[in-house]
């Protein structure tokens, strides 16, 4: 499966979500997408990753990169997701103490107001 | 059996998904499958990646290789090159401009290495002239 990306608007915030693998060849989609949305001025992003079957270290990197840009416009970027095998790899990079992981879109909405 | 694949990023999921199926039928648990998907994956992205920017017509090895109470994978690039500075601690330096999807291999191969060594008991990395050779092994049953 490769990599599915939507976004919708709640509130002040963007919505992006992700489906299927993210690795070293669809990683660059989601970049883009990232880099598009922070550059049109979203910077309050939460990345719903409930549908992500794959995530490995290259999917992180983008994240990270994108958390770096919205940092730059005092913005913020949350995660939602509560598989456990997407999980694993924050953890045992550390990611866990940089990204706030929530348990649903509506979870984060809440927690960025 | 041994996988020959040119360093391209769309081969890197096929990769994964021959040694997972390639394991289950070896007798890996089931419940192990996911992290040699992800540990095979990082290995072969490195892989990918240094051969694309030093060696981009050699192929990459991959091998899987059964044992009575063991399943083995190694992954072979054709770069050869240091070890990479292994001591500090693994960080994101947010301050910077550098994400890790940069040129600079270094970061990506501490980060990929991390990633594996976190989720593979026994895993071997090999600095020899020819290449890297990344070998990790899982138990059977």
């Amino acid at each position: 499966m490769d990599l599915s990306l939507s976004t919708r608007a709640e509130g002040e915030h963007t919505v992006v979500v992700v489906g299927g693998e993210i690795d070293v060849y669809t990683a660059p989609k989601l970049r883009e997408q990232l880099i598009d949305l922070v550059s049109a001025g979203s910077y309050h992003i939460i990345v719903d990753m409930e549908n992500v079957e794959f995530l490995d270290s290259t999917g992180l990197g983008v994240l990270v990169g994108g958390l770096k840009r919205v940092r730059a416009h005092d913005g913020s970027l949350r995660l939602v997701c509560t598989q456990e095998r997407i999980l694993k790899i924050f953890r045992i990079t550390g990611l866990t103490k940089v990204f706030p992981i929530h348990g649903s879109v509506d979870e984060a909405v809440a927690a960025t107001d | 059996m041994t996988v020959s694949f040119t360093p391209l990023p769309e081969h890197v999921r096929t990769a994964r998904f021959i040694a997972a199926s390639v394991a289950r039928r070896a007798g890996v648990a089931d419940g192990a499958l996911d992290e040699i998907k992800l540990a095979v994956s990082e290995a072969c992205s490195l892989a990918v990646r240094f051969n694309l920017a030093h060696a981009p017509s050699s192929p990459i090895e991959l091998r899987l290789i059964e044992e009575a109470t063991t399943f083995s994978v190694e992954v072979a690039d054709s770069v050869g090159r240091p070890a990479p500075d292994a001591d500090g601690e693994l960080t994101f330096d947010l301050s910077t401009d550098d994400e890790v999807d940069s040129v600079d291999l270094s970061g990506h191969e501490r980060l990929g290495l991390a990633v594996i060594s976190g989720l593979v008991d026994e895993v071997r990395v090999e600095y020899l002239p020819a290449g890297s050779v990344v070998t990790m092994t899982w138990p059977i049953g």
